[in-house]
């Protein structure tokens, strides 16, 4: 990888990272609370520094390899976390130490959703804002963001669009050009995001709440400006709406578009892997109702069913929104939530897990499998729909699930050795490589006691999650530095 | 603009990447899904895995705001019925198609709105045909384009180094004609490098001289340039493809026609159209075989299968048993680069050739035809000038006064029969076919808007 060329398009992220941060300096201003200072500073240092970092690269004019798109996407949110952490530090409320502001903007950006604040209702706006924005960047992707806005990523956009969209299948576009793609996909989200924060506020929300809701309810991130998360409104309609678009959240956005183009409903009703997720949605909720009334959680059905249903939607879908704080439930609630997130939303979604494609095409093969026994001449064609899929898309599929719970085994491993018990160091562990945000045990209300190193693989397991592993995990090979 | 194309084969790709490149909104139809994932990892283009004639792909592929369909498959048929498909379903603007079979071709009727409707048909095997026709017809020449029905000629000759034109100035090789011929040269490339044209540019040794005359002048221009260049009487034709057949046929009995076929079966049939080739069976190859139909005598060699390296070592072995010259297919624009003008005198790609057909469907603005030069670095425009001085930024003007984009010269103008070569003071006047050559393929489109009407242009 031409350094040159790295430079420049770094620098070029780290200015949009930059001016970005005038948004919550904008937000502090209008509420006129403490955090305004840091927001200009934090803003204008990043100018500075990206066109210091672009200034001798500017003439750069180089293809983007295939394997650079890797390099670029995975440096490119590693800086852009850091650049979000750097105003959390510098802020004076709260007082936060560097690997917790980074902790805490990492699990924005990969819309995890898990914090190391308490008490967010005393926060300062400005701060509240810029956690949501975080989230709502990283949704779609701010690398897909920068190949829609900035031109010259026009050439090479499809190796940085490939190595950050969620999914199996990487190539497929919208549109014939890379960048109406990016263009395409950021304006339904765009949209869904106009349309979800004026239904939060008509249903009751503050314009503050509104925005910054919308932001983490669209991306599938659950940062929420109250401690209590969604409880904090004790109102069905907001919980309502927020279980719509969540489930909007974790469609595929490429099924949004076909369904936006023709104006039809008929999109969202063929494809097979939506439906599976709405199945799935809709068992997972109904086994969730009945565990809480069978333990007693909520014995009236009308109740339990309004709180299984939004704790199914909001972490099927990696939200992690809460309305009870189901760590501390009975019986096998708690684990159960922790499980559903591994399926996670659709590909080329916000949601995060394993995405239902994936586990459409591991099921399928293992049925396919079972079928061999018994027709030992059968031919294994796996079908999605009514398509069969190439057989290199399932080996990577099964690849990509081996890496997904070797990397699960290893980094609860480690964070056990940190001190950790059991049941914090896996919850922990899944609840970020899945980008969920809650957890359980210690970590169950927030992550604030966690120690530092443990936060540190946490905060590489989320990044690692958001990157779908491979993006990140192939620039540790040595292969890929080799005559690179 | 957005247009689809149907195939990602040699053609279907080739044309995507040079499209792409140039701003168009591509997508690509293949049934073929690891061949388009090769084919987006070069280029912005959409990628679209089916059959080319199923309306559910061409949904996929966005046909309902589509501008342009290519249908470039390896089937006449699917080629045909997308065409039809997208014309009466979706009621696609522009319909292409490439069509091979003859039996199709000869029925013209059959290609109308009525029934098939296809606006241009592309014939690779006809156009490879008619191109190596040409340089058969001008020994010496390296590529004959036609322009204004061929009324007015480019041809692109090698400048050998004891050609007479060599060391001189472009103003003295015009003045040298003899009266009543005029030619101008209008493209010099000097190894990959493009010279544009002045008055005093010196011709050196081994530069790619492309010059413009009447058709009927041609023949005196080649003598004047290239003396010691015999007229061609023996052809050997390697490979009873349909181009090999063709061209067999079109050469008729003005010359004395040897074709090598290596199929018995096939042979049989050729040999049943040709009324004067002699039709040989055997390996194109095999030096003995050549040697004892006179390979020596021959005058030029045209390895015309549809391997690209079979072609080029069979034409390595004709050259040097003794025949004055070779052309040969080949597809790989590698391995054109590799052997043209070393140990194979031309080398013809028919992919190319039918890109350049296909890319002047492409072009706006009033532009008849494209020549496709040096494999895609220059082309040779052909636009006609419509409108007047009011609405028009060519018409009226002399040709100084036209604001060419940079790389762009006037090369000639045809007007009704005669055949004008550019000098600063001829004035353009409606109806005159003008004909340009580009080498910086950036501005094209600026050309375009040149010769496009516009009422609101004062």
């Amino acid at each position: 990888m031409n350094p040159n060329l790295l430079c420049r398009l770094l620098s070029l992220l780290l200015l949009l990272a930059g001016v970005l941060q005038f948004l919550p300096a904008l937000i502090a201003w209008v509420y006129d609370d403490s955090s305004f200072t840091t927001f200009i500073l934090s803003g204008s240092g990043l100018l500075l520094i990206g066109a210091a970092a672009w200034w001798p690269a500017r003439r750069v004019r180089i293809d983007l390899r295939l394997r650079d798109g890797f390099l670029v996407v995975a440096l490119s949110w590693i800086v852009i976390g850091l650049a979000g952490a750097l105003p959390i530090v510098m802020l004076k409320v709260p007082q936060v130490g560097v690997v917790d502001a980074i902790f805490e903007s990492v699990s924005g950006l990969t819309t995890t959703g898990a914090t190391v604040l308490i008490g967010l209702e005393a926060m300062p706006p400005g701060l509240l804002f810029h956690r949501a924005l975080l989230q709502w960047l990283g949704g779609m992707g701010i690398v897909v963001l920068a190949v829609a806005v900035l031109p010259m990523l026009r050439i090479g956009g499809l190796q940085l669009y490939r190595a950050e969209m969620p999914g199996p299948v990487k190539d497929s576009k919208l549109t014939p050009r890379i960048a109406d793609t990016a263009k395409a996909l950021w304006t339904i989200y765009f949209s869904l995001t106009l349309l979800c924060m004026l239904a939060y506020h008509v249903a009751g929300m503050s314009w503050f709440d509104a925005v910054t809701h919308a932001f983490t309810t669209l991306s599938t991130g659950g940062y929420s400006n109250y401690d209590a998360s969604i409880a904090h409104f004790q109102s069905l309609l907001i919980e309502l709406i927020a279980i719509v678009f969540m489930t909007l959240g974790g469609i595929n956005f490429a099924i949004h578009f076909l369904a936006w183009r023709r104006a039809s409903l008929v999109p969202y009703q063929q494809d097979p892997e939506v439906r599976t997720y709405m199945t799935l949605l809709l068992v997972f909720a109904a086994i969730a109702t009945a565990a809480i009334v069978f333990y007693g959680v909520e014995p009236h059905w009308p109740s339990a069913l309004r709180l299984g249903l939004f704790q199914a939607v909001s972490t099927m879908t990696s939200t992690g929104y809460t309305t009870a704080g189901f760590y501390l439930w009975p019986g096998f609630l708690p684990i159960f939530f922790i499980f559903i997130v591994f399926i996670g939303g659709c590909a080329g979604s916000t949601g995060g897990g394993m995405k239902v494609i994936r586990i459409m095409l591991l099921y399928k093969q293992a049925v396919s499998e079972i079928q061999r026994v018994i027709h030992p001449a059968s031919a294994g064609i796996i079908r999605i729909g009514s398509r069969a899929v190439e057989s290199r898309v399932i080996t990577a599929v099964w690849g990509y699930f081996f890496i997904y719970v070797a990397s699960f085994a290893i980094l609860s491993v480690l964070l056990n050795a940190t001190g950790l018990d059991l049941e914090t160091s896996f919850s922990a562990v899944a609840t970020c490589l899945t980008n969920l945000g809650p957890s359980l045990g210690v970590a169950g209300p927030h992550f604030a006691d966690l120690n530092a190193v443990a936060k540190s693989v946490l905060v590489f397991a989320m990044l690692l999650g958001r990157l779908e592993i491979f993006t990140l995990l192939v620039l540790l090979t040595p292969a890929y530095w080799k005559d690179a | 603009m957005k247009i689809i194309i149907l195939g990602a084969g040699q053609v279907g790709a080739g044309l995507a990447v040079s499209l792409a490149r140039e701003n168009y909104d591509i997508s690509v139809v293949d049934h073929d899904e690891s061949r388009l994932r090769q084919l987006q990892d070069r280029v912005d283009i959409q990628g679209v895995g089916g059959h080319a004639a199923h309306p559910p792909t061409l949904l996929r592929a966005g046909i309902e705001d589509a501008d342009m369909i290519v249908a470039v498959t390896s089937s006449d048929e699917v080629n045909m019925v997308a065409c039809q498909i997208a014309y009466s379903l979706y009621n696609t603007p522009t319909r292409i198609a490439r069509v091979r079979a003859a039996e199709y071709l000869e029925t013209p009727n059959l290609f109308t709105r009525e029934h098939i409707p296809i606006d241009l048909l592309i014939s690779p095997e006809q156009l490879v045909t008619d191109h190596i026709y040409h340089l058969i017809e001008y020994p010496g020449a390296l590529q004959v384009l036609d322009f204004a029905d061929g009324q007015a000629q480019m041809v692109a000759i090698r400048a050998a180094s004891d050609s007479p034109m060599v060391g001189h100035p472009l103003r003295a090789v015009a003045e040298q004609m003899p009266a009543g011929v005029e030619t101008r040269v209008v493209a010099l490339f000097r190894g990959e490098q493009a010279v544009i044209p002045e008055g005093d540019t010196v011709i050196e040794a081994d530069d790619l001289v492309f010059f413009l005359a009447a058709r009927r002048d041609i023949p005196r221009v080649m003598n004047e340039l290239c003396r010691n260049v015999a007229p061609i009487k023996r052809v050997m034709l390697a490979g009873g493809g349909n181009i090999g057949e063709r061209l067999a046929v079109k050469l008729g009995g003005d010359y004395h026609v040897k074709l090598i076929e290596r199929s018995t079966e096939r042979a049989k049939v050729i040999a049943e159209h040709l009324e004067h080739a002699i039709v040989l069976v055997g390996d194109c190859a095999d030096s003995e075989l050549l040697r004892d139909e006179g390979i020596d005598r021959i005058d030029i060699y045209c390895a015309l299968t549809n391997d690209d390296e079979a072609n080029i070592l069979s034409s390595m072995v004709a050259k040097r048993l003794g025949a004055k010259k070779v052309v040969t297919i080949v597809n790989r624009p590698v391995y054109a680069d590799l052997v043209e003008g070393q140990q194979i005198d031309v080398a013809v790609s028919p992919r190319q050739i039918t890109i350049g057909a296909l890319f002047a469907r492409m072009r706006r603005g009033n532009v008849v035809r494209v020549h496709s030069l040096r494999r895609g670095a220059a082309e040779a425009i052909e636009a006609e000038a419509k409108g007047d001085a009011g609405t028009s930024r060519v018409v009226g003007r002399a040709i100084a006064e036209i604001e060419l984009p940079p790389g762009a010269t006037i090369g000639g103008i045809v007007r009704g029969e005669k055949v004008l070569m550019a000098h600063r003071q001829t004035t353009i006047e409606p109806g005159d076919h003008v004909i340009i050559l580009a080498t910086e393929k950036r501005h094209i489109h600026d050309l375009e808007h040149l010769f496009e009407v516009s009422a609101t242009y004062v």
